[in-house]
């Protein structure tokens, strides 16, 4: 019954293959945001997990630089996602197309 | 034993809570099932013997992330349904497909890497670190080796700080 790295990278996996279920699946763009923010916490148990693995602590620092990038990437989006709902009235990707076409 | 207790039911949760994030209807609980997936990446981090970062986890993700995910879900108050519409070019099914071959990609690289090739040890750093502790470990790292990233990342969440608010101003 021992936990190997193995284990936190198959838990890691299966976090970030949710993430990206949601974000190719869902609609409405918070719920995108929230799905990406699954998949960096599911890189960081990985950074962790690998981190412990090789007594190193590089892993560590390393999650502590993808904590402050995800808190950016917020806060834009979140910002962005405003300035749209201000314009367009909508959270649904699927009417967001002012660029597209 | 104890580890293999904590690693399981942490798994059952943080997975169960991650779908629970991607399958809700309402958007509000979606960011409570968001803030305790939070809480038990934090208690996973504790587990990993990370303390540190399960302070930042919790600090951070379920502290400032998640208030900001709030707040915006609260300023957006939606006339209708916010997946009423669809757009009939969506392919919703090859959605579904890449994932699952996503899915499988990763896990076919996570059974070889694990049965091929053991994991490399790696004891690279020459100079050890003066501290003990987890936090004071951390930190010499961070104020030694990894001191121009770190001020980098301070420089970039001042660069996103001011980005959010000229986004997020209205127009006069």
């Amino acid at each position: 019954m021992e936990i190997t790295p193995a284990h936190y990278t198959v838990l890691s996996a299966a976090l970030f293959s949710i993430g990206v279920i949601g974000v190719l699946v869902r609609r409405n763009i918070i719920i995108i945001f929230m799905a990406i923010e699954l998949m960096l916490n599911a890189v960081n148990i990985n950074l962790v997990a690998h981190a412990r693995q090789l007594e190193n602590l590089v892993g560590q620092v390393f999650v502590v630089f993808v904590i402050a990038v995800a808190a950016a990437e917020a806060a834009v989006g979140l910002g962005i996602i405003l300035a749209l709902f201000r314009n367009k009235e909508t959270v649904n990707i699927d009417e967001m197309n002012v660029m597209r076409w | 034993m104890a580890e293999a207790i904590a690693f399981y039911t942490l798994s059952v949760l943080i997975l169960g809570l991650g779908v629970a994030v991607i399958t809700t209807p309402k958007t509000v609980h979606s960011v409570v099932f968001l803030v305790l997936n939070f809480l038990c990446v934090a208690v996973l981090y504790v587990v990993l013997q990370a303390e540190f970062l399960a302070v930042i986890q919790i600090l951070v993700y379920a502290g400032g992330i998640v208030v900001l995910y709030l707040f915006v879900v609260m300023l957006v108050n939606l006339k209708h349904a916010p997946e009423e519409h669809e757009d009939p070019r969506r392919l919703g099914r090859l959605a579904l497909a890449l994932s699952g071959a996503m899915l499988l990609e990763v896990v076919g690289i996570v059974v070889y890497s694990s049965r091929h090739e053991p994991f490399a040890r790696v004891t690279g750093s020459t100079e050890v670190s003066p501290v003990q502790g987890n936090v004071e470990e951390l930190g010499w790292l961070l104020y030694t080796d990894y001191l121009i990233p770190f001020e980098v990342a301070s420089v970039l969440l001042l660069v996103a700080m001011v980005g959010a608010i000229v986004l997020a101003r209205r127009e006069s």
